[in-house]
């Protein structure tokens, strides 16, 4: 049973990992660009869900709703002003850009909202603290039960929206090949603006899961998670949406295993060192493309 | 580099080195003298060694961003091996009567030694893979030194030398403690100097730039600009790249040296991804394969926080916000554009001017 209680707690921390790798892979497929402010918009995300639901007393999942909107506006902003005049160059400069918009990010909210560790009150606590099945021998939470839910919901969704709408065959479109789109009649610009609206939108739903999960809220909060997505983006081959779930699911479970089976202080390098053998064994990542260089 | 000595005279590399060699001793003398005339602010002064330190980390990276071309995200781990190298070698001779400057430089050698090893191994598995996974594979191993470092204890007493991964060491009432996992390194003794890490910004300079102006570095680079030209003409690319890779991190395990043995102490989580991030920033900042832009931006950002203290609470958010305006006004094509036009149209009238002039004239 604590196999499965673990099992069941890496799902879900594997779940909010694949949300936010999805936002990493969808801007890397379509821009090519390793936004490293992502980790930050779910912390953004974060705190305004807690302003929400702490100070202006709003029902959980209109929070959850305005922390989608900020963010959105957020993500499409940062496109805007910081990486958009430097499309097209190298991508070394765009990472370091992104690099800069992080440090801003956090210290804004360092700004804002302090230091000290603020305790997230879970969305889900108006459902009491978890369930218990198999006449109590195993509890989930609801907290875990609602991430793997949406994950999945997020999932499906995602899978049609790129592959039914016009908007996302748009998006696919441009990160396939940007100029044959452009000839093709499609606004890059507001395809690449869409991208990033929708990839900090589920950075909010991300973040608002993760600290559900795991109540501390400070400035750094996104940092880490964004590099674990980061990595499971990769783990699952960058530029693919069921690679990135697949990805963020079996880091979290990694993750969760190797803290409760090996050592609770090399979770961390646990879950690198698999990376580093899956990418030596297929140098593309789980389910990415392997593309053959022409000379 | 046709002739390495024509009629006596010296080759352009050559000058150029002494030229850089001479600016770096140009700008020691000038700090020292004005240390000594108590110009520079205590803050400052707390920064020089750091300032060394971290320009030997830009300029050891840039040899594997700028002139090797391939994306490092964990530079930090090869300077947080080199710095716990040296802490535990110098705690390990302090008994001994050795002259500090001696303990010292076995501490650094030791340092780059354990740290250039460590590149070796790791640039084996990490040089196979290409862009962004090599990338995200040194940021993996960047974060497992950090948490290796973090469940290394060490210490040290008349029997020897003890290293485990636990507390329990089981050291005699005499012993001491070097490395105490998470808490780090503590009661250090500062052996790092502004002096010693000028001359360790002065080796690491000579063999960066050797290694530029050579067979090799032409190589490395040649594997850089284009892999399968470089292959065809019968160039090991992954040869070139492991050297390129083993240097810089011999080199940073030497900056890291430097930098361990200036604070009494030392926290592993020092040199996690935002320090390799740090470093990357000074290399891009100062330009990829320009080392002296890798000097000048390392020096510059790391004084900067210090010099936007006045914005107090705002400093660090400053900081960002010059990091982005910076990188869009120098990256950016339209800046570029209207700055090349701009240049152009006053460089031109000025040109046409005495050509009109001419004309009239015939």
């Amino acid at each position: 049973m604590i196999f499965l209680t673990n099992l069941i707690n890496g799902l879900s921390l594997g779940s909010v990992y694949a949300i936010i790798a999805l936002g990493y892979t969808m801007v890397y497929g379509i821009s090519k660009m390793l936004n490293f402010a992502h980790g930050d918009v779910i912390m953004v995300g974060a705190y305004i869900s807690f302003c929400a639901t702490m100070y202006l007393n709003l029902p959980a999942w209109v929070s959850v709703i305005l922390a989608m909107i900020v963010c959105t506006a957020l993500g499409i902003l940062i496109e805007g002003l910081a990486y958009r005049p430097l499309r097209g160059t190298g991508s070394l400069a765009v990472l370091i850009t992104a690099i800069g918009v992080s440090y801003f990010l956090q210290n804004a909210a360092l700004l804002i909202w302090g230091s000290a560790p603020k305790v997230f009150t879970s969305i889900f606590s108006a459902l009491g603290s978890s369930i218990s099945l198999f006449g109590g021998e195993l509890t989930v939470t609801w907290e875990a039960l609602f991430t793997l839910v949406a994950a999945v919901i997020i999932m499906i969704g995602m899978t049609l929206f790129t592959g039914q709408t016009k908007v996302g065959k748009a998006m696919r479109a441009v990160s396939e090949d940007n100029g044959a789109a452009q000839l093709m009649g499609i606004n890059v610009n507001s395809t690449i603006s869409m991208t990033f609206a929708i990839g900090s939108a589920l950075a909010a739903i991300a973040g608002v899961l993760l600290c559900s999960s795991y109540p501390a809220l400070m400035p750094t909060t996104g940092a880490m998670p964004g590099i674990k997505a980061f990595t499971a983006a990769v783990f699952g081959g960058i530029g693919s949406i069921p690679g990135a779930m697949l990805g963020g699911i079996l880091i979290g479970v990694i993750e969760i295993f190797g803290r409760a089976y090996i050592s609770s202080e090399l979770s961390d390098a646990i879950v690198f060192g698999v990376l580093i053998i899956v990418l030596l064994v297929k140098p593309s990542g789980l389910l990415g493309k392997k593309i053959t260089e022409k000379v | 580099m046709k002739m390495k000595i024509k009629n006596g005279r010296l080759s352009p590399y050559t000058k150029n080195s002494i030229i850089s060699y001479g600016i770096v001793i140009i700008a020691f003398v000038v700090v020292s003298v004005l240390n000594g005339m108590g110009l520079v602010s205590s803050t400052l002064q707390g920064q020089l060694v750091p300032i060394c330190a971290y320009i030997i980390m830009a300029v050891s990276l840039n040899l594997v961003v700028g002139i090797s071309g391939e994306l490092s995200l964990g530079h930090a781990g090869f300077m947080s091996a080199g710095a716990f190298t040296a802490i535990v070698v110098s705690g390990m001779l302090e008994a001994s009567d050795m002259p500090v400057i001696a303990r010292f430089a076995i501490a650094v050698v030791c340092g780059a030694i354990v740290a250039g090893v460590l590149g070796f191994l790791i640039g084996i598995p990490v040089l196979r893979l290409r862009g962004d996974y090599l990338a995200i594979v040194t940021l993996a191993f960047g974060e497992i030194i950090k948490n290796i470092m973090n469940i290394v204890y060490a210490g040290v007493d008349s029997h020897g030398f003890h290293l485990r991964a636990n507390p329990d060491l089981g050291l005699e009432e005499s012993g001491r403690m070097l490395l105490n996992g998470p808490m780090g390194a503590t009661a250090v003794q500062r052996l790092s100097t502004f002096t010693a890490g000028f001359v360790l910004v002065l080796i690491t300079l000579f063999v960066v730039q050797n290694i530029m102006n050579s067979k090799q570095g032409r190589a490395i680079m040649a594997c850089r600009d284009n892999r399968i030209a470089a292959e065809s003409i019968g160039l090991n690319v992954m040869k070139y790249k492991l050297m390129a890779f083993t240097v810089s991190a011999a080199l940073a395990g030497m900056g890291g040296a430097l930098f361990g043995l200036n604070f009494s102490t030392l926290l592993p989580i020092k040199f996690n991804f935002n320090t390799s991030v740090l470093i990357l920033v000074f290399v891009v900042l100062g330009g990829l394969g320009n080392i002296w832009g890798s000097i000048i931006a390392a020096t510059i950002l790391t004084v900067l926080p210090e010099v936007l203290r006045q914005f107090a609470d705002y400093r660090m958010l400053a900081y960002a916000i010059v990091l982005i305006l910076v990188m869009i006004f120098t990256y950016s094509p339209k800046i570029k554009n209207f700055t090349q036009n701009f240049m152009e149209n006053t460089f031109r009238k000025k040109d046409k001017k005495p050509e009109a002039e001419g004309g009239a004239a015939v």
